[in-house]
């Protein structure tokens, strides 16, 4: 009796934990399949435009459109001009834009006085810089580097110095982050055998912190590289058919030419811009697997 | 650890170098285009930048004279930005700019904001362009409009929303309508030209700065109706069907030979470059200018706008000469 009993809460908990795993299960499939249409409309999406972009563009990936210059005729229009333009506003901000984050990201880490009221002051100001619209540093650049104070113009110069104020916040947070994870064992040794503050810095923290403060700083300069807002307010919205060649240069970028073909009422300029599209994807691309490559490469010697 | 560390900085500063080369490589290419017909120019070797700006009207043939006239003369740099012709004159007034392309003659307040900055604007014609009002090419009914009833379509607060208020011989078809954006020279000319007040206009409308947009928006909408330049009723001819209008002297189409006559009112206009003396009287932005009235045929033809006739090239002309005695 007792025995009968017994086997049937048995079974009836059985059966219980029988619906209890079926009903997880369920919940788990369904969510699994809930991320991966996640991934498949992102994925969907992103080959979707490559593909038209790629297929438009097709007839004109060629090497003349990268040799040659824009041009008001459609049949040989290139974005020569553009690509060095490019090049040389986001070469500029990095150089410059680089060493100053970094820097500011190193003292407010490790030398700044924690918790005191103006260095919680410039933190919270940093972090809301790095989410003013991109548009906004172009009006500030219009304002008081194009025109006004500095005047230094419509040219290279003054969309180098915009840009580097724009990235300069991301850097500076990615960069801090970086930092914040080398564990503080490290510094404490490097403390510990008498090492200054200073060459614990620069000798065990920085080090360690490539590989983030790399990945950073490299997403930083490519999101300059795509940009186009502030420098549209800053004369970059020019048909230009010389290279630049210095700081108070006359300009255009990749992402402007690409608006001003796209826009343009003859057709065949259509073409270009989306061959140029192609071209400004690939220098994207090349620059953000520079920092994987970066990353890989230090996170292995570290490990 | 100490000696691993330093590579990581090795990489950095290569990469920044490498950067810096590359951009730096950028100065010595300047290899333009191919060939183009040899005028003007004498033996000295012109140099300096003229720095354009204004009109997106413009544009296209002040774009094609910069491009012909750079490859003749590869020391002079000609950016010619597009910020229309109200942001072109605020640049030019500003002194950033030397030249300043415009659809429409200066304003007073901009003459002013020019000459409170000691600037002198010096008007030239550079080419004649008409305005087209378009409709679907299967619009049988709209071969001629009058100025007094595109004046009830476009006027504020016009309530006309299909073809059959236009005229009551029009067919009951819903009215779409698109136009240039209030940003262009275009709108403030059609809404002048055709409302009587610049800039008034209903709102309700689709409003683009992009030409084109207009042109797919008609083509693909059989009640559309739409305006924008003849060149882009030339260009896409077969898209869309440009529409005669009747500015009091009977109906007379859009053509190139009625913008030149004058004949295509009130929709027909001259284009103007503004200068001024400081610019004009260096040699590259002179030899610019006389290169484009030189050439202005082949390029206005070419970005399909219409030719200056033999008066309006003559004046053009004393009027350079002038401001070079100046």
């Amino acid at each position: 009796m007792t025995a009968v009993a017994s086997t049937g809460t048995a079974a009836a908990a059985a059966s219980l934990a029988d619906t209890a795993s079926a009903r997880r299960r369920a919940a788990d499939l369904a969510f699994r399949v809930l991320l991966f249409l996640a991934l498949a409309f992102a994925l969907v999406v992103l080959v979707t435009l490559l593909v038209d972009v790629f297929v438009e563009g097709r007839p004109r990936l060629n090497r003349d459109l990268i040799t040659n210059m824009p041009s008001a005729r459609p049949a040989r229009a290139g974005i020569q001009s553009a690509i060095w333009g490019s090049l040389w506003v986001v070469g500029v901000s990095a150089v410059a834009s680089l060493p100053l984050g970094i820097g500011t990201a190193v003292f407010l880490e490790e030398f700044a006085p924690k918790g005191k009221w103006y260095v919680r002051l410039i933190e919270v100001n940093i972090q809301n810089l790095a989410g003013v619209p991109s548009v906004v540093y172009g009006i500030l650049g219009l304002a008081f580097i194009a025109r006004g104070p500095l005047g230094w113009g419509f040219t290279i110069g003054s969309a180098a110095a915009v840009l580097t104020i724009m990235v300069l916040p991301v850097i500076i947070i990615s960069s801090r982050e970086a930092i914040r994870a080398v564990p503080p064992s490290l510094r404490d040794g490097s403390l510990s055998l008498g090492a200054t503050k200073w060459q614990t810095v620069w000798r065990q923290v920085l080090p360690a912190a490539v590989p983030g403060i790399a990945t950073g700083s490299i997403l930083a300069v490519s999101r300059a590289l795509g940009e186009s807002a502030p420098l549209l307010l800053l004369g970059a919205l020019t048909f230009v058919t010389f290279n630049p060649d210095g700081l108070d240069s006359g300009y255009t970028v990749l992402p402007l030419l690409i608006f001003k073909y796209a826009s343009d009422a003859k057709a065949e300029f259509h073409v270009v811009a989306a061959a140029a599209i192609v071209v400004l994807l690939v220098m994207l691309v090349a620059l953000n697997m520079t920092a994987i490559l970066i990353r890989n490469k230090f996170e292995k010697r570290r490990a | 650890m100490a000696r691993r560390s330093r590579a990581p900085w090795r990489l950095l500063a290569s990469t920044l170098a490498l950067t810096l080369v590359l951009a730096a490589c950028g100065g010595d290419d300047d290899d333009g285009g191919s060939a183009s017909e040899d005028t003007g120019g004498g033996g000295e070797e012109l140099s300096g930048t003229i720095r354009v700006d204004g009109s997106s009207t413009v544009t296209p043939l002040i774009s094609l004279a910069a491009e012909d006239f750079q490859n003749e003369n590869p020391g002079v740099q000609v950016p010619v930005g597009t910020s229309g012709t109200g942001g072109g004159f605020e640049k030019f007034c500003n002194g950033e700019t030397d030249i300043s392309m415009a659809s429409r003659p200066i304003k007073d307040e901009e003459t002013q904001a020019c000459e409170g900055n000691g600037i002198e604007p010096l008007e030239l014609i550079v080419a004649n362009d008409g305005l087209s009002v378009v409709v679907n090419p299967e619009n049988d009914w709209a071969e001629c409009l009058t100025v007094e009833q595109l004046k009830k379509v476009w006027e504020p607060g016009s309530t006309i929303n299909n073809w059959n208020q236009i005229d009551p011989s029009f067919p009951d078809q819903a009215l779409t309508l698109y136009g240039a954006g209030s940003d262009s020279g275009t709108f403030d000319y059609f809404t002048e030209a055709i409302v009587g007040e610049e800039g008034a206009t209903r709102t309700d409308y689709n409003p683009s700065e992009d030409d084109n947009v207009t042109v797919q928006g008609v083509s693909g909408d059989k009640g559309a109706m739409g305006y924008f330049g003849l060149s882009y009723l030339l260009e896409n001819e077969g898209s869309v069907k440009g529409v005669e209008i009747d500015g009091g002297n009977g109906c007379v189409a859009p053509t190139v030979e009625t913008v030149q006559s004058g004949e295509y009112t009130p929709l027909s206009r001259p284009l103007f470059v503004y200068t001024k003396p400081e610019a004009a009287q260096r040699p590259e932005v002179k030899a610019f200018l006389e290169f484009y009235l030189e050439n202005q045929e082949t390029i206005t033809e070419e970005a399909l706008f219409v030719p200056l006739t033999e008066e309006q090239l003559a004046t053009a002309r004393e009027e350079l000469a002038a401001i070079e005695g100046a």
